[in-house]
């Protein structure tokens, strides 16, 4: 089966490491996918603060251009960056609850010339991984365990919440199943869906570096080695401003920041140019670590 | 205590709005707002309750009061950051998640959003950006934010632009759909979509009279 995929403009610029980790994963694991073509802006939540009703039409474009370009039935358009995945599929919420909205936007796509016929499947790469393909198989695959290192998982908000499709609500596991599938151990981190502070980091960065800040602090103090996030917002904001942090609370703050797809890609053999790993501001080697733990290695 | 945090004045309800909450409550799923009991969980969860003027629960009773100006002027709604988690934890299942969106939008429209309140200035300009090419390029919109709220910070900023740059995170070229005509129909027919909306409900108001 083959995946129709969603970019959105973040992993097109600052966070390209993610679409090169979720591309370099997916076909190691020979997955299919194909990006969707002339893709516009999901409507991201900051198109909804102008006009709510503009960010479901750019959705909907989105939606009737999956289903025309996909040969299946029910097309999956895989969205790996949290704000396009809430959008897309509040979209398909809204069109489905409300029929003022419904109405609206299907005025718009005809005016277009578009249709959508309401047929595709939203869905994040994380729930592909574990819903479909499954972590036996995942496992069964791994050439390069990664024993010994700690991993504290992130969720951040908008995965789970408000619609929690494929995870739970509360306390989501899906990624902490995915990462110990790859040998690696995940620690206990209650933090794992609180907000990082989203685009207030850009904006009113007083307001975001605490809310970062805190997720990171209890990180470290819990043992973690590295973050594995799922949004390209998420990782920016915990990653890019770590020496601001650490000026601003006094204390030491340096964690590596990663997308869970690129320590699939790892453990999977894939090289780490081609999973983005180089773009990392707080560098993550596998060896240095082993080495800095004298062969944690022989515990796996 | 920040410049953007103000005390609550005292009203008269003769200055109140009292139509305020109906038009609020127009929005899809907007009949919610009078179903809060005011328990205060939405304020309790939020990671942003105290950097803002009113809390969520506030602002969901001074919209129900007809606060019109204070809750459309507040840096509250600029605040919340979509983060669903006080919409999971209601238990009268109200997304005020939602109604913050509703709010800004009412703030812009009436033209009473913060003007150099950087969080509003990006809503405009992303806003402007996706209009004209269907996508956005992060890099030329942070530019832009720090050029229309303080042309300064932006050396703070150095820094981080520099090793942004070194790892081939921060480019300049303007993404953009290839049928930008098609984005343009589009969203030109959601406004006459609206527009007639609007003519639907005068000429209903205007047969009730
Ligand atoms: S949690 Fe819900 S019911 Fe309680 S105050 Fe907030 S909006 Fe009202
Ligand atoms: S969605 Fe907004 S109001 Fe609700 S908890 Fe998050 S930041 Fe606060």
């Amino acid at each position: 089966m083959k995946y129709l995929y969603y970019p959105g403009c973040s992993l097109k610029g600052t966070n390209r490491a993610y679409e090169e980790s979720v591309l370099a994963a997916f076909q190691a694991l020979d997955l299919e996918v194909e990006e969707l073509e002339d893709w516009n802006c999901c409507g991201a939540t900051a198109y909804m603060a102008v006009d709510e009703m503009k960010s479901f039409a750019l959705a909907a474009r989105n939606l009737a251009l999956a289903e025309r370009q996909s040969k299946a039935d029910g097309p999956t358009l895989i969205a790996p960056c949290s704000g396009c995945y809430l959008v897309l599929s509040k979209t398909q919420h809204y069109l489905e609850e409300y029929s003022e909205v419904s109405r609206t936007i299907d005025g718009a796509l005809q005016a277009a010339q578009l249709n959508y016929t309401r047929k595709v499947h939203v869905r994040h790469p994380l729930d592909i991984l574990i819903n479909e393909i499954g972590v036996q198989t995942i496992a069964q695959r791994v050439r390069q365990p990664l024993a010994g290192l700690k991993v504290a998982c992130y969720y951040g908000c908008q995965i789970v919440r408000p619609y929690a499709a494929f995870d739970d609500q509360v306390n989501p596991t899906t990624m902490d199943r995915l990462i110990r599938a790859l040998g690696a151990e995940t620690v206990d981190w209650p933090l794992k869906t609180r907000c990082c502070g989203g685009s207030l980091m850009g904006t009113l960065q007083e307001v975001g570096v605490p809310l970062s800040y805190i997720l990171l602090k209890e990180a470290q103090k819990r043992g973690a080695d590295v973050v594995a996030t799922a949004c390209p917002l998420c990782q920016f904001n915990l990653e890019c401003y770590q020496d601001k942090m650490s000026r601003q609370f006094k204390e030491r703050i340096e964690i590596p920041i990663v997308y869970f797809t690129q320590l699939l890609g790892l453990a999977l053999g894939v090289p780490e140019r081609r999973l983005g790993m180089h773009r990392l501001l707080v560098p993550f080697h596998l060896l240095h670590l082993r080495a800095a733990r004298g062969g944690a290695h022989a515990h796996a | 205590m920040s410049e953007w945090q103000s005390w609550p004045r005292f009203r008269y309800e003769a200055e109140l709005d009292l139509r305020f909450p109906e038009e609020v409550a127009s929005m899809p799923g907007g009949r919610a707002l009078f179903a809060c009991i005011q328990c205060g969980t939405c304020s309790g969860t939020c990671p942003l309750s105290t950097y803002m003027d009113y809390s969520p629960r506030k602002i969901i009773a001074m919209t129900r009061a007809g606060f019109k100006d204070e809750v459309l002027r507040s840096f509250t709604i600029w605040l919340c950051a979509s983060c669903y988690a006080c919409a999971v934890e209601c238990p009268r299942k109200i997304k005020i998640t939602d109604f913050m969106a509703e709010l800004k939008q009412r703030a812009i429209q009436e033209d009473r959003d913060p003007k150099r309140f950087p969080v509003a200035v990006l809503a405009r300009e992303f806003f402007n950006a996706v209009r004209k090419r269907g996508r956005s390029t992060e890099s030329r919109l942070v530019l832009r934010l720090y050029a229309k709220t303080n042309p300064l910070k932006i050396l703070n900023q150095a820094r981080l632009g520099w090793r942004l740059l070194r790892t081939g995170r921060f480019g300049l070229r303007a993404e953009s759909v290839r049928n930008r005509q098609q984005i343009e129909q589009l969203l030109r027919a959601v406004d006459a979509a609206k527009a007639i909306t609007l003519v639907d409900k005068l000429a209903q108001k205007v047969a009730r009279a």
